[in-house]
């Protein structure tokens, strides 16, 4: 029996999907403002990556499933891995190498260290950016799934462990740091709140 | 003079969490030197057959597209053992999902859409994927994974069977499971001058480099791997993959850095999977407990290619007592991916089959469980008659019931209800054995009173650097922030790879023996130091070829509560406990990271994890992160492990046993003997998802 591969890159593919038809953008990179002619094909990750030698956010599965791309945009975490930099003209993103003051750590990296939230440390940086997410969305009064139905409206979400569990569900750890990550981002979000060194960043 | 520093066994923070926690810690495709260019494969799609014809005239007219790498034009390679190596060498296809082809080009999506444009025909053959209890092609192989016997039989099972009064004989299903570390199979490899320089993500640099010396037919000292950061492994980098064979020829045949990072829905087909196995174990007691038979046979699949056998009945010639045993494997070549190495091989599948039936004789017994294993400890290794260097299996039971408030405990199944949930407790034990296998390094003393150990170890997140430096220090009585660690180079003095639990061991015994000679010269050496230094090296081949007398495992007990959802068929693990026993413990807070990622690995394989072979296409239908279900923080409660001081002079000077497989060994097990007490309900097909509970389940509400 013959089989072949598919003739994909043909077909109903239009040509400059497969060609590299660049456009410039301005990416705005933890502080720091890029001009950057980019392949439409090209991800925020791939060109944070290979393009800005930013390697903190991690490529893990390319298609969303692990969060190890988390990154903010705009203030706001998302799959790195999913955004087009072509569509990602002007705003602002933040990645795990943009949170530290020099050589101080934020909060989350500290407490991320102290309390071994990691082994790997492949799905870290991405734990770290959701995590300041997080706080910021608690502290906007997001609710989650696990949130109680009777919660103020538009309060302050309380960061309990299984606050913070079903939030970070969308990074997955192999090496099973769940437990510590869970320990670490409370103790940040501690630590934030009661206005100890570092702040949360995510706003750019 | 205050006493020396003494940091084994101290929680120390891990030496390059920093790194980590600011993103600056480098991984294998996370190197971009000048001019590098990316690869990108082309698997088949199709189970098995030849190629035809492979067309890359259209991959090749896209602008910035450099090389397709067929079988008609890519580097000839050295025939090695591992046939998964041998790439683009000839037209076979043995499984869907392998190479066929290689696309290159200078940017990553130029090499992704070359790839996709590639065209290649098969000539198509029959195929056969799935393993069957009765598949006429199982064969009993001469050996198992780990090289043990795959048969083994003591005294007369069958007679000893026929007359228990009370048996068990149950059959236990696990599927394919698949390793997925969070870092893909990746490496940038380039060629200067003749060398060979590769950063990959491996588990072991060394057999990486002798592996693409003996392919290329280069010296070892015209390679270099590096291995600096891995973001983890799990079994399935334990050995070359493709990717660093297939990145070594892309460079060479280009003239340029290549990297090549693997698309993790092509991982399943080429970097290797737990292989799935049917277990069916037999039990016979009397009516004091005491077993008298025990069975545990085996049938799993392997590759066309090569002969892979997952040894899961070993663990049953070691655990209880029975004075009848047949322990046996056999194995039946498919046309389908070949398994390998997976977190516990073995152990973890045939646990969870061996602790289950365990579970249910305990409950034909009217036994508790705990009582049971505790009743049936051997005095000495059943298959062998040796002595256990230390086996406090007894001690871990007592401990975990007594932390996580085993007793009391109604033993009736399916009693305990919070609204529409069922809630029960489980119990199982954990083993994995002490593995050293020989290694070399170097202990430096700088003049300014630091000091430098050099030996290609990898740290695959375990710590190893932190706790060598432990070792180091303990050695040399020196503070351990005096100590450099050097790591993950195959440059550096040869080492066995982050596997098998024996990384530690191995590792920390050739930097104690290095760091100890090193003492002996500095106490010998008069006045100061030369400008250059004093060093010593030293290897540890003899220490570790020499067979022990004793049988020598960890041991652990695990324990689970879990709720079962009655509307949904949903199995949630509540809690968590581990108890282990696993010689010194030389870096709690490393340590304890460990014991409890595997359990979590456990807690997936138990009710989430599980890979199939789809009979239509050949391929593993659950290929990616969307559909191959690791647990994610939601699913993983209170996880707690604890260990026991346990003094064993018969391992290594450090008195460590591996810690960073047995987590995994009797977690599905635990959860599983929960779901039955909960609900009363006997599932012995892994994961317990709500599609084979729901539909079991006594009581439909409404």
């Amino acid at each position: 029996m013959e089989t072949s591969n598919p003739p994909a890159g043909s077909g109903d593919v239009p040509r400059s999907a497969v060609t590299g038809a660049r456009s410039e953008v301005i990416l705005r990179v933890n502080g720091t403002t890029y001009t950057l002619a980019v392949d439409h094909r090209s991800t925020l990750l791939d060109v944070l990556r290979e393009r800005l030698d930013l390697i903190g956010a991690k490529k893990g599965c390319d298609h969303g499933q692990c969060g190890a791309c988390t990154v903010l945009v705009d203030g706001w975490r998302a799959n790195s891995c999913l955004l087009l930099a072509v569509a990602q003209d002007g705003r602002h993103v933040t990645t795990v190498e943009g949170l530290s003051d020099g050589q101080r750590l934020h909060p989350l990296q500290e407490a991320f260290v102290e309390r071994d939230a990691l082994q790997c440390g492949y799905c870290t940086p991405g734990q770290i950016c959701s995590a300041l997410g997080v706080l910021r969305e608690a502290a906007d009064g997001h609710p989650s799934h696990v949130t109680p139905y009777d919660a103020d409206p538009g309060g302050t979400v309380d960061l309990t462990a299984d606050e913070i569990r079903e939030r970070m569900s969308g990074n997955l750890c192999r090496c099973g740091a769940y437990p510590r990550i869970v320990e670490a981002v409370a103790d940040a979000g501690d630590r934030i709140r009661d206005g100890r060194p570092g702040d949360t960043g995510a706003g750019s | 003079m205050p006493p020396a520093p003494h940091p084994l066994s101290a929680p120390l923070l891990r030496r390059e969490g920093r790194e980590k926690v600011t993103g600056a810690a480098r991984y294998a495709a996370e190197h971009t030197p000048p001019g590098c260019a990316y690869a990108w494969p082309v698997p088949a799609i199709v189970a098995r057959g030849r190629i035809t014809a492979v067309d890359t005239a259209d991959a090749l007219a896209l602008p910035g597209v450099l090389a397709v790498l067929t079988h008609e034009n890519a580097p000839r390679l050295a025939a090695l053992e591992d046939p998964t190596l041998a790439v683009l060498q000839n037209d076979r296809v043995p499984h869907r999902g392998w190479y066929v082809a290689l696309a290159v080009a200078d940017s990553l999506e130029t090499a992704r859409a070359a790839a996709e444009a590639v065209r290649v025909a098969y000539d198509t053959a029959g195929y056969d994927v799935r393993l069957t209890a009765g598949h006429p092609g199982l064969y009993t192989p001469e050996e198992v994974n780990g090289g043990y016997p795959a048969v083994r039989e003591r005294g007369d099972f069958d007679a000893a069977f026929a007359a228990a009064p009370v048996t068990v004989d149950a059959t236990y299903t696990v599927p394919p499971l698949h390793n997925h570390p969070m870092e893909p199979h990746a490496s940038t490899a380039r060629w200067y001058d003749g060398h060979l320089t590769v950063h990959d993500t491996s588990q072991g640099s060394t057999r990486v480099r002798d592996d693409l010396a003996a392919l290329f037919t280069l010296g070892k000292d015209e390679v270099t791997v590096v291995s600096e950061h891995v973001g983890g492994g799990f079994g399935c980098k334990g050995t070359p993959r493709p990717q660093v064979v297939l990145a070594a020829m892309a460079a060479r045949f280009t003239g340029r850095p290549v990297k090549l990072v693997l698309p993790r829905r092509q991982m399943a087909a080429v970097v290797g999977h737990r292989a799935p196995t049917l277990q069916r174990v037999r039990l016979g007691a009397g009516t004091d407990g005491l077993i008298t038979a025990l069975a545990h046979e085996v049938a799993t699949h392997t590759s066309t290619i090569t002969e892979f056998t997952e040894q899961a009945a070993v663990p049953a010639r070691i655990m209880y007592r029975s004075p009848h045993s047949r322990t046996t494997h056999r194995v039946v070549p498919l046309d389908i991916p070949t398994p390998s190495w997976m977190r516990a091989p073995g152990e973890a599948p045939g646990m969870y089959a061996l602790e289950s039936a365990v579970d249910e004789l305990a409950v034909a017994l009217g036994r508790d469980p705990v009582e049971l294993r505790i009743r049936n400890e051997p005095e000495t290794e059943p298959d062998s008659g040796r002595s256990f260097s230390s086996r406090h299996l007894t001690a871990c039971l007592q401990a975990g019931a007594e932390r996580f408030g085993w007793l009391p405990r109604d033993p009736r199944p399916a009693l305990r209800r919070e609204g529409d949930l069922l809630l029960g407790t489980g119990v199982a034990a954990s083993t994995y054995p002490v593995y050293l296998a020989p290694a070399t390094a170097e202990a430096h003393a700088a003049a300014d009173g630091s000091y430098r150990i050099r030996i290609n170890a990898t740290d695959i997140g375990t710590g190893a650097r932190t706790v060598l430096a432990q070792v180091a220090a303990a050695a040399l009585g020196a503070p351990e922030d005096r100590v450099r660690i050097e790591i993950g180079d195959s440059d550096l003095p040869p080492a066995v790879l982050a596997g098998g639990s024996m990384g530690t061991g191995s590792w920390g015994w050739a930097v104690h023996k290095a760091a100890t000679a090193l003492v002996a010269r500095l106490r010998a050496h008069q006045g100061p130091l030369p400008a250059q230094g004093i060093g010593t090296t030293a290897d540890t081949g003899q220490e570790t070829a020499a067979p022990s007398p004793y049988s020598r495992h960890a041991f652990g007990a695990q324990f689970a509560e879990v709720q079962v959802d009655t509307v949904t068929g949903e199995v949630r693990v509540r809690r968590l406990l581990g108890v282990f026993a696993a010689g010194r413990i030389l870096n709690s807070r490393t340590a304890r990271s460990q014991f409890i990622g595997g359990m979590t690995m456990g807690l997936g394989m138990a009710l989430t994890e599980g890979s199939g072979l789809d009979p239509a296409f050949g391929d593993f239908t659950e290929c990616d992160l969307a559909s191959y279900h690791v647990p994610a923080s939601a699913d993983v409660p209170a996880v707690e492990a604890h260990w026991l001081d346990e003094d064993d002079p018969h391992l290594n000077p450090m008195g460590s046993k591996g810690i960073g497989e047995i987590g995994i060994v009797g977690t599905a097990a635990a959860v599983a003997n929960a779901v039955w007490h909960a609900t009363g309900v006997r599932l012995r097909d892994l994961p317990l998802t709500p599609d084979k509970v729901l539909p079991r389940l006594p009581v439909r509400p409404h």
